[in-house]
């Protein structure tokens, strides 16, 4: 299932906030260029699981991660400049953030911060960011309109945009689809499949269907403990290894 | 129990306790003032026959909810009432000083010297002091404060030491005035000037109690509230839009450049212009620091524009007005009143400045 060297690989992870536990002993793997779809109730550590991955767990007080995560091989707990490692992880949250600068700038935040000024790079980089997130054709004609005036959707639509304006390496989606509509929600769904060739995809989604057309493989997370982690049509299958996986995704998980 | 009461058919009028109890008809409503004071309509009663609930409004007001609405509408008015009190002396004060100053008030008023201890010409000297000592106190207050209050807001981690410098800010903003003046008596003047006067080796010139004494003291003083209003105005800033450039690889002072400064502006600079207001009606904390009764300033030319050199002292209003008024026997009252107008119409300037700036950029608020 794995090449030699997987993209992102958790080993043992725990994670902690304060004294209570949120994540237990997680270990998996991602193959570059895969897309791994991690379903699991509320409160289950999907949330924390990626706060790790690009460490934004630093920014929380009293929070805390043992074990490793590795990025290519190289642990993110060692990372020398962790705002480094951050632009190279994509990361949209549930609740659309559109900051409060106009649509443009909302783009070309990332890249500004990393000193491109040529007018014609960020052009670029606005086009096929919002492209890509499927917000092109509903903005294009006001894009010096503040990000914050947006619709929830929209907004959405544009904290992906945001991060994609690096071209991340890994992209982790925190139920992206929650304030979307079904019909765009499939176009974006048809963008990551294009995406899917050149950028690994971590997909946190309470749509068990959604992972089931996205992933590639499933982790099933209940309780900060991995309870499966099988190839997607394994668990979405009639047998899946672990019993309470097959409640799940069938909703009758008690 | 009382037999049920003939209840009209029209709705009662709203004011009129005695016909609620038509409102009992039907079982929803009597669910609904289940527990309501009864006694007080006069009767209480059981449901009458079926065929008389049928006319009655069921979204009339029961009981209850009637005592509730009296209630709140005689809350509104005594809070209304507190807020005429409120109003009543202000009102008076400012009317009273405005009349007798009104003689006065000119022109030649604001930008003629004081003359033979403040009974005859103007008021040009004390105000310009003021101006002075206000600039030189936002010179030191609002880069320390607001620096301040950015780390503590936006760089420290929540624990012990955040906590103890949290209350000890708070504590320093209830010392009082005076307080602070002694603090700067012993800290400025006596220690800070001679160590300066020391190190640059100055024999005749030294630098004496001043503007440069008073305007740290006064910057000591508005320290606190700088750094409390800045921190609640940083606070205002949504942690998401944090999060967001965080997770784009921002570091934490591209994110307070690029975000969080821009969009508390107007609470920041509201908590600067509030302390500016204080900095010019204070007389205690610059009492000993710099302060003097009278000082001659030039009557004209640049020396005018500029009168005071930072280590002689100064005049200022609120020190020239406390001496007019209780120290100088047969002063006219005019010129007590003029010098009293003139100081709190410069605050309420600087107020409705505030405010006005404030509403300006509230309106160009992002989100």
């Amino acid at each position: 299932m794995t090449q030699a060297q997987p993209h992102l690989e958790f080993r043992r992870v725990s994670a902690f906030y304060g004294e209570k536990q949120v994540l237990n002993n997680v270990s998996f793997t991602v193959p570059r260029h895969g897309v791994i779809g991690i379903i699991g109730p509320a409160n289950s550590g999907k949330t924390t699981l990626l706060k790790t991955i690009n460490r934004t767990l630093d920014f929380i007080t009293g929070a805390r991660f043992t074990g490793e995560v590795l990025l290519n091989g190289d642990s993110v707990a060692a990372a020398p400049d962790p705002n480094a490692l951050r632009r190279r992880i994509g990361m949209v949250f549930p609740l659309p953030v559109g900051l409060p600068l106009t649509i443009y700038e909302n783009v070309v935040y990332a890249p500004r911060r990393q000193g491109v000024t040529a007018k014609a790079a960020l052009d670029e980089i606005v086009e096929q960011c919002l492209r890509q997130a499927v917000l092109w054709d509903e903005v294009k004609d006001r894009l010096d309109m503040l990000g914050t005036r947006l619709s929830g959707g929209q907004q959405q639509r544009l904290t992906l945009a945001r991060a994609l304006s690096l071209s991340p390496e890994i992209l982790c989606l925190d139920e992206f689809s929650i304030a979307i509509d079904p019909v765009t929600t499939m176009r974006i769904e048809d963008v990551l499949k294009e995406l899917r060739k050149t950028v690994t995809i971590v997909l946190v989604t309470n749509l068990v269907q959604q992972a089931r057309r996205l992933a590639s493989e499933v982790l099933f997370l209940w309780r900060g403990e991995v309870i499966e982690h099988s190839p997607a049509d394994v668990v979405f299958s009639e047998t899946p290894k672990d019993r309470r996986t097959y409640d799940y995704v069938n909703g009758i998980f008690g | 129990m009382n037999p049920p009461p003939q209840t009209p058919a029209q709705r009662p009028a709203p004011r009129d306790p005695a016909p609620e109890t038509d409102v009992l008809g039907t079982p929803e409503t009597r669910l609904r003032t289940a527990g309501a004071p009864l006694g007080s309509t006069g009767a209480s009663v059981p449901a009458p026959a079926a065929g008389v609930a049928g006319a009655d409004n069921p979204f009339a007001a029961t009981p209850f909810e009637r005592t509730k609405r009296r209630r709140l509408k005689w809350n509104r008015w005594m809070m209304f009432g507190f807020c005429i009190i409120l109003i009543v002396p202000l009102v008076a004060i400012l009317a009273d000083i405005f009349i007798k100053a009104a003689p006065v008030l000119s022109l030649d008023y604001l930008w003629a010297n004081p003359e033979n201890k403040g009974k005859g010409g103007g008021i040009w000297a004390p105000l310009v002091g003021t101006f002075y000592l206000v600039i030189g106190s936002l010179f030191f207050v609002a880069p320390i404060g607001i620096l301040a209050a950015i780390y503590l807001n936006e760089y420290a981690k929540e624990g012990w030491l955040n906590r103890t410098i949290g209350i000890t800010v708070t504590s320093l903003a209830g010392v009082p005035s005076i307080v602070h003046g002694l603090f700067g008596l012993g800290a400025f003047v006596l220690t800070m000037l001679p160590a300066i006067n020391g190190a640059l080796g100055l024999t005749s010139h030294k630098l004496e109690a001043g503007l440069l004494t008073a305007s740290l003291t006064i910057a000591v003083m508005n320290l606190p509230v700088v750094i409390t209003s800045t921190r609640e105005a940083l606070g205002a800033v949504p942690q998401a839009f944090r999060e967001a450039c965080w997770n784009l690889g921002a570091t934490r002072w591209q994110t307070i450049r690029t975000i969080v400064l821009p969009n508390s502006f107007s609470g920041i600079l509201t908590g600067i212009i509030l302390v500016v207001s204080r900095a010019a009606g204070e007389t205690a904390p610059i009492l000993f620091t710099g302060v003097t009764f009278f000082k001659f300033v030039a009557d004209e030319g640049l020396a005018k524009i500029f009168p005071y050199h930072p280590g002689e002292p100064f005049m200022a209003m609120s020190m020239h007005l406390n001496i007019i008024s209780n120290q100088i026997s047969r002063l006219p009252e005019n010129m007590k009143y003029g010098s009293a107008a003139v100081l709190i119409a410069l605050i309420l300037f600087i107020n409705s400045f505030a405010i006005v700036l404030r509403v300006w950029l509230r309106g160009r608020k992002r989100w």
